[in-house]
């Protein structure tokens, strides 16, 4: 790859399938749990049986609707449901329930922040409400295709952005961003592994400066953010290499390959089906009154940027430790939750929660929702720290015995004899022991050698086994070493 | 017992002069003594019926039941019904075995009602004459050399013969009151909406509507008193309150308002057929009601735009029928798309395949504005038309179609034609307004229907009214030769 680069501007659009997170499916009462066995979780509807008809389930509608309102979308007052159709084994209708002129959510924007600081926005031009078809399973059949219809008629919004986009690296912002989102708002677990959250890249290229876009190419299904980057990348590179080749690129669908990091070619523009979209006579156009709307919004919950705001605000916290704390909503609650049981200061809360929760969860490859301390549990270890019961040193050894699984902060304070020490002739006394014991040292730090004053702390925590109280040791220290008068 | 009108089986019934098992019975042996030369049941079923006639009886002994309760009937083979072949008269659906009851099966059976057996139909509904049948085509028991009408013309060619007291339909252009005029019979399509589609299989989802095929306009009212109703299944049923139709069937006719439409009596209308209608407007009117011209301009446009909207939902909402989940599927495919092509070409039939095409065409890329979009458009105009009309007239009266009976093979090579049939039909169903087919006399020994259209919701009037000219007629009592 020796192409400039610095010649060309990349111009990518991105659209992304997010499973919504509905008990039953988008037109039929189903349930939508994942990994069910084959074709147990779908009903008459789902199969497509002759004379069934579509239900439109309420809750998907609510879900999407407040998925415009919090990128600051229009929703349309009366929206319509589009047949899409093409024959697959998997799509039971020969159509897929869609909606196409007339979608809920339109001219939607969401402001994205980059990894060096700066800020950009990215619109929304449309989302729209559809169902999932089912899946072909080619592996498990020798020379025959099974077919899994559970997944058929999941509720699905997908989202199309405008073409606003320059790089892979604003994509995956923009993509984490749209998927902190979706699973702030409680519309989708966000699970890339299982698709329920799914991105498709229109990516072209042009020289910098051209007003006109290039012919773009459309890469389907990318299930990670990294894959995103990745896909992206290398269709940025390649068509810049077939152009100055004095190629041109083709109007195509583009399958990543995960396992090379390359994008091939899936079907040409030629090959595509003419859907023959026209509104679904079985559905009534959907009519969402402004109170039906406004009831919505009120129910909204507080999203990521007010509350990265307000724990700035209110605990004092710095935007790093306030946007690390409000990445995802369960770990903003679980740190709530913690302050509040805790009874400490937020930002000793803080600390613990990022440092040293977020560290053991990362090493026991959990998160949040599987931390084995819950908040109630950290906020007691930190309110035992905060009434000087222990040190914050002597904390962290509880706290690894609370991620073992040992029982409480008081049990395991009780059961190691931890508690600190804060009477103070207790104190002297080890100090003198440790004076005594290193003759040479109280010389030298009595000769000017101040330094010295840091070795005898460290000898009178040790020789308390960490247990006295830093604060008293440091005084006493001070005073007992100081020159006479 | 089956020159019995509804109401008078229903009192012998509780009077217990008869049985429903030995009501039930007398049907099965007529279908068995008749059907061979009539061809209008596809499937009978006839443990099914008993098993229901007993339960009847039991309820009967019991001192309730309503006035459905142990009645039989035949239901149109479109409807899914569990447990029996729901063939929908296509080859594609003939080892289909529905594995559950349309609304309006459970709404019939909780009434009480037998079913008989599955009536024959033109395939997928698409026909007039019901020749479109891969089981065969259904003969009129007026003249075993005509057609019933269709596609409801087993249902029809059934209850003319008295092989069934009365039987359900389903009407997308016509397909209920053509046959009724051609059978001699009484036959209502409600208002869109007002009989729930669920497990109907669809032909034109946004003009399918079922209905009743019956001998009398009372008959008719008790039956579908059973099927109306809204049903959170279809989203497009109403969810309106049902009239009492046999309540409102004695209202005098003083001071009805009936419009007489210029374009259902232009050029075409077999002058036979004319003068019948003429008399049944000559008898409305000495019977107190008012009669005033009125123009629906657009009607004329009635019967293309039909010939776009209906074979673009056909082509989609036969796209199901794939082959692969269940119904025909190819033998031996060597490809995916080889098992599409030849499970659907031969599953369908020949006028099937012919609507998919269609209906293909006028949705494709480019051509969708042109033609849906545009029918859609006049399809507006013609229920502006109607709802015109309505402002100064309770009805509009015309007749139901242009001619008597047909012969079989006669229309068959000439879809326009056959499409012509539906003439005074179509606009009904584009403007999702209640008409009601009803006997208004004979034209070379072959029944004549005059058709009346109400507003929405006005099934009532239109059963109230037909109901009155029944009173006062007797067009309707006359049976076929041989199956008196």
């Amino acid at each position: 790859m020796s192409v400039n680069t610095m010649e060309w501007e990349a111009v990518i659009g991105l659209e992304v399938h997010c499973q919504l997170l509905t008990r039953s499916k988008i037109f039929s009462g189903a349930p939508t749990a994942y990994g069910a066995a084959p074709n147990t979780q779908a009903c008459a509807v789902d199969l497509g049986l002759p004379g069934v008809l579509p239900v439109l389930n309420g809750e998907a509608l609510r879900m999407a609707v407040s998925f415009g309102l919090a990128v600051g979308a229009q929703i349309a007052p009366r929206c319509v449901f589009a047949r899409k159709h093409y024959f697959y084994p998997d799509l039971p209708k020969g159509y897929q329930i869609s909606q196409y002129e007339l979608p809920i959510v339109a001219k939607g924007r969401l402001d994205i922040v980059l990894d060096d600081g700066s800020a950009k926005t990215v619109g929304i031009t449309r989302a729209h409400m559809e169902e999932d078809a089912g899946k072909s399973l080619h592996e498990s059949f020798h020379g025959q295709t099974g077919i899994d219809l559970n997944r058929a008629g999941t509720p699905l919004i997908e989202i199309v952005s405008e073409p606003d986009i320059r790089s892979a690296a604003e994509a995956v912002a923009y993509l984490k961003k749209l998927h902190q989102l979706v699973v702030y708002l409680g519309i989708c677990d966000g699970n890339m592994q299982e698709g329920s959250f799914r991105c498709d890249a229109n990516v072209s290229v042009r020289r910098k400066g051209e007003a006109r876009f290039g012919t773009r190419t459309e890469t389907k299904n990318v299930n990670s953010f990294r894959y995103v980057e990745k896909a992206i990348d290398y269709e940025i590179q390649r068509q810049i290499e077939v152009i100055e080749a004095g190629g041109r690129i083709v109007q195509e669908t583009r399958l990543f390959n995960p396992d090379t990091g390359q994008t091939r070619a899936m079907r040409s523009k030629e090959d595509a089906n003419d859907y023959r979209y026209f509104p679904d006579p079985d559905l009534l156009p959907i009519v969402c009154s402004a109170e039906y709307i406004e009831e919505i919004r009120k129910a909204l919950p507080e999203l990521p940027e007010a509350k990265k705001a307000r724990f700035e605000a209110a605990f004092g916290l710095s935007a790093y430790d306030a946007g690390v704390l409000t990445g995802e909503r369960p770990l903003a609650d679980y740190f709530e939750a913690v302050v509040k049981a805790s009874g400490a200061e937020a930002k000793l809360c803080a600390n613990w929660v990022i440092t040293d929760l977020l560290g053991a969860l990362n090493k026991l490859g959990k998160d949040i929702g599987g931390s084995p301390v819950s908040a109630q549990a950290l906020g007691g270890l930190l309110g035992r720290i905060a009434d000087k019961t222990i040190s914050g040193k002597i904390a962290k050894e509880v706290f690894e015995a609370m991620v073992a699984g040992e029982g409480d902060a008081d049990a395991i304070i009780k059961a190691k004899g931890l508690v600190q020490i804060t009477d103070e002739p207790a104190i002297v006394a080890v100090i003198d022991q440790v004076m005594q014991a290193n003759p040479e040292q109280l010389k030298g730090y009595r000769s000017g050698k101040d330094k010295l004053f840091g070795f005898f702390v460290g000898q009178v925590m040790k020789a308390s086994q960490g247990k006295a109280n830093p604060d008293a040791v440091n005084r006493l220290l001070k005073e007992k070493l100081a020159p006479p008068g | 017992m089956h020159n019995l009108s509804i109401k008078e089986l229903s009192e012998g019934l509780k009077a217990k002069r008869f049985s429903s098992r030995e009501l039930t019975q007398h049907h099965l042996d007529r279908i068995a003594r008749h059907d061979w030369a009539l061809n209008s049941f596809i499937t009978v079923t006839p443990e099914r019926a008993m098993a229901q006639a007993a339960a009847a009886d039991a309820q009967l002994a019991a001192g309730a039941g309503g006035p459905l309760t142990g009645i039989p009937l035949a239901q149109k083979d479109i409807f899914c019904t569990r447990g029996v072949k729901t063939s929908c008269g296509s080859k594609m659906l003939d080892r289909f075995v529905a594995p559950y009851d349309a609304t309006i099966v459970e709404k019939l059976d909780a009434a009480g009602m037998v079913m008989l057996g599955k009536a024959n139909m033109d395939e997928f509904a698409m026909g007039s004459s019901n020749e479109t049948s891969w089981h065969g085509a259904v003969r009129n028991p007026w003249n075993p050399g005509r057609v019933p009408g269709g596609s409801s013309g087993g249902s029809a060619a059934a209850v003319a013969a008295g092989l069934a007291p009365a039987a359900t339909a389903t009407d997308t252009g016509g397909s209920i009151r053509q046959p009724a005029a051609l059978t001699n019979l009484t036959g209502i399509k409600p208002t869109y909406g007002r009989v729930s589609r669920y497990g109907m299989i669809a032909f034109a989802s946004s003009l399918d509507q079922a209905g009743v095929l019956a001998r009398s306009a009372q008959d008719a009212a008790y039956v579908l008193q059973a099927m109306a109703g809204f049903d959170p299944r279809d989203s497009t049923s109403v969810d309106c309150p049902v009239d009492d139709y046999p309540a409102a069937l004695d209202k005098p006719l003083r001071g009805l308002r009936i419009g007489l439409p210029d374009e259902f009596f232009a050029e075409g209308l077999e002058p036979g057929v004319r003068s019948c209608v003429e008399g049944a407007i000559k008898k409305l009117w000495e019977l107190g009601a008012e009669f005033e011209n009125v123009s629906l301009p657009n009607m004329p446009l009635s019967v293309p735009t039909y010939y776009v909207v209906a074979p673009a939902e056909a082509s989609s909402n036969l796209a199901r029928f794939d082959g692969v989940r269940y119904g025909h599927r190819a033998d031996n495919a060597a490809s995916l798309e080889e098992l599409y092509k030849r499970s659907r070409g031969e599953g369908f039939g020949a006028e099937v395949q012919r609507r998919i095409m269609i209906g293909t065409y006028v949705l494709s890329h480019g051509y969708y504005d042109a033609y849906y979009l545009k029918a859609q458009k006049v399809r507006r105009l013609i229920y502006d038309d109607f709802k015109r009309a309505f402002a100064s007239v309770d009805l509009v009266l015309g007749p139901t179609a242009q001619n008597v009976a047909f012969r079989l093979g006669d229309k068959g090579d000439d879809p326009v034609a056959m499409y012509l049939n539906d003439i005074y039909t179509i606009a009904a169903n584009l403007a999702g307004i209640p008409a009601l087919s009803m006997p208004c006399g004979f034209h070379d020994g072959l029944p004549v229907g005059v058709q009346l259209m109400g507003n929405f919701f006005d099934e009532a009037r239109m059963l109230n009214v037909a109901h009155q000219y029944q009173q006062a007629t007797d067009w309707h009592k006359r049976r076929p030769p041989g199956f008196e």
